[in-house]
């Protein structure tokens, strides 16, 4: 067993799962990346294409770990069009996690799209733990809606729940996560708010996290070259989302200019959100 | 800002440079944001060179660009990727008192002349010319193995600026020392040496090329011993400041570095597995390290092993 995360494994993508149209999960053995924890990412290799960063997707097989990508750009593209029984390398898992205290009972979970990935392997830490999660998972539209039922698996029997929300009401709760949860902290009371997709999505979730004084955790992400503090791609402010991220706590992005306002291309240059 | 202690024994002067310990960021890594400079100068850092700036804004490869190998050692290609002149004057237009160097790279003196216009009026130290990168065609080490090209780019900094120029060197077809003879007889002030080692790596499972661009740059522990003797070697034929890099990732090799000739060290690779914070940690060492040899400045360990 390799213990040293920098070493590159070369590994057989062995089940492809279709979660939409435009989304699949790619499961892999990789001890590693099994014991991931929630927040980490891996630097994913696809030969002679790209290296992109991916946040680590649980499974339920023993030693096995999955990404779940989204077509995208060219590094996700190409990841998307694998094949079963197709090599990808890895290295990590890097980064910081979503961290649990001991004394919370009830957590807030609010994703939108890939963003359940970490979620999800904290869901899963939380179950264990014995913490009651609410989770809101929010999508566009019907057809845009996925992980609902490994969710369900990795909450059941904890007196959790799961909220699915879409913007045009074709299915679930109509509205969004952000509406969703300004309802859902009005009404009942959390430990911590965890959160992981659109940097406007998670910027909303900080700001009612801050309006109504509930911790709040999110899981950031930023155009990486090596996922090890070198390049310097991933900066916020001073802070780099590989070594010091990728999670954050409210008092750190709140006092973060660029969260939820920038981002660096590749070529350094500073790109304001639409 | 923190204020210099009147008896820090660990200042040093490069030119007419003066800097509150030798350690300095390495060009290339996490040097695009004034932020993260700001962050690095709260770690107690020397003085920062940025990233390669290029007069327009470079993509530089696709990934994979920079792998780990293990041991303290890394192998790049990033292709000099940087915001370009007129975003990158524009990120540091606030600066005030973080000791800047920035890196220059391009083709021509043309280019060189440009930048050096539109930076110099910064609050900056000075610069360094990348005259050394292994892995991007028609700059860095294409440019640095034409010697009438070196003398020509480094005139037109000289004629360009008035502040201290350094020349990063780096092992290439031409002699190190003959290389850095040619830089200083063109005007620069400094010599800095080295930049990576052209490398290379192969994935035996797949059978391919893992950097996309195939070839990059070694550097980290591996290339430590060669960087000492460049150092060595310059410093004892030329009568100028020599800045060292590579492979430094602890105090006692910025003290042998020292003691090779370098009147300042440069820290990079080490970042991968340390982060920023090895800067404070390398000058409170560096400290106990005098205190202990009861040397009353550090320079004075400059050069110390041509005695023998």
């Amino acid at each position: 067993m390799p213990t040293d995360i920098d070493k590159r494994r070369i590994v057989q993508i062995e089940e492809i799962i279709s979660e939409t149209p435009t989304v699949k999960t790619l499961v892999f053995k990789d001890r590693l990346s099994y014991f991931a924890k929630p927040g980490q990412f891996l630097m994913i290799w696809i030969p002679r294409i790209e290296e992109i960063p991916m946040s680590v997707m649980i499974n339920s097989k023993e030693g096995y770990a999955a990404v779940t990508i989204r077509k995208f750009g060219v590094g996700s593209t190409a990841l998307f069009d694998r094949k079963k029984g197709d090599l990808i390398g890895l290295r990590g898992p890097y980064g910081n996690r979503f961290t649990l205290r001991k004394k919370y009972r009830k957590i807030l979970v609010i994703g939108g799209g890939t963003g359940l990935v970490p979620l999800l392997r904290l869901a899963s830490f939380a179950s264990k733990e014995k913490v009651r999660s609410i989770i809101v998972m929010g999508a566009k539209t019907k057809a845009e809606v996925f992980f609902e039922k490994v969710t369900r698996n990795i909450i059941r029997g904890n007196n959790s729940s799961l909220l699915v929300c879409t913007d045009d009401g074709s299915y679930g709760i109509k509205g969004t996560t952000v509406t969703l949860m300004g309802k859902l902290v009005r009404d009942e009371s959390f430990d911590c708010v965890y959160t992981c997709g659109p940097e406007l999505m998670m910027k909303a979730v900080l700001d009612i996290s801050n309006q109504n004084s509930i911790p709040v955790q999110a899981s950031l992400e930023r155009y990486m070259k090596c996922g090890i503090g070198i390049c310097g791609s991933c900066c916020l402010d001073s802070s780099l989302v590989c070594q010091d991220g990728t999670v954050f706590d409210g008092r750190q992005l709140s006092n973060m200019l660029d969260f939820g306002f920038s981002y660096r291309d590749k070529d350094g240059q500073k790109i304001n959100y639409e | 800002m923190s204020i210099e202690d009147k008896n820090n024994n660990l200042s040093v002067e490069l030119d007419n440079i003066h800097l509150r310990n030798p350690t300095m960021l390495a060009s290339g890594i996490l040097g695009i944001s004034q932020s993260i400079f700001e962050r690095l100068f709260n770690e107690n850092i020397g003085a920062i060179v940025t990233k390669s700036i290029s007069v327009d804004p470079m993509k530089g490869y696709p990934n994979p660009t920079v792998i780990p190998l293990g041991c303290g050692s890394y192998l790049n290609a990033v292709g000099l990727s940087n915001p370009g002149l007129h975003a990158f004057s524009k990120e540091l237009s606030q600066n005030k008192n973080i000791p800047i160097v920035i890196s220059l790279v391009g083709s021509s003196e043309k280019e060189f002349s440009r930048m050096v216009k539109g930076f110099d009026s910064l609050n900056i130290l000075g610069y360094e010319i990348n005259l050394s990168c292994p892995h991007v065609s028609k700059m860095g080490m294409e440019v640095g193995d034409d010697p009438e090209a070196v003398s020509k780019i480094v005139n037109t900094v000289r004629m360009n600026t008035n502040k201290p120029i350094s020349v990063k060197v780096g092992v290439g077809s031409i002699d190190v020392v003959e290389l850095a003879r040619i830089a200083i007889d063109a005007g620069a002030n400094m010599i800095t040496a080295i930049n990576t080692l052209r490398a290379m790596s192969i994935d035996v499972e797949t059978m391919m090329p893992i950097l996309s661009n195939r070839i990059g740059g070694l550097s980290g522990s591996a290339i430590k011993p060669i960087g000492i003797r460049c150092v060595y070697e310059i410093s004892k034929q030329l009568q100028v400041p020599v800045i060292g890099c590579g492979g430094v990732s602890s105090w006692r090799d910025v003290i042998e570095y020292m003691m090779a000739g370098a009147s300042a060290v440069q820290i990079g690779s080490v970042l991968g597995s340390s982060g920023p914070r090895i800067f404070n940690k390398i000058t409170q060492d560096l400290k106990k390290y005098v205190e202990k040899k009861r040397i009353a400045n550090i320079s004075e360990i400059i050069g110390i092993a041509h005695r023998y």
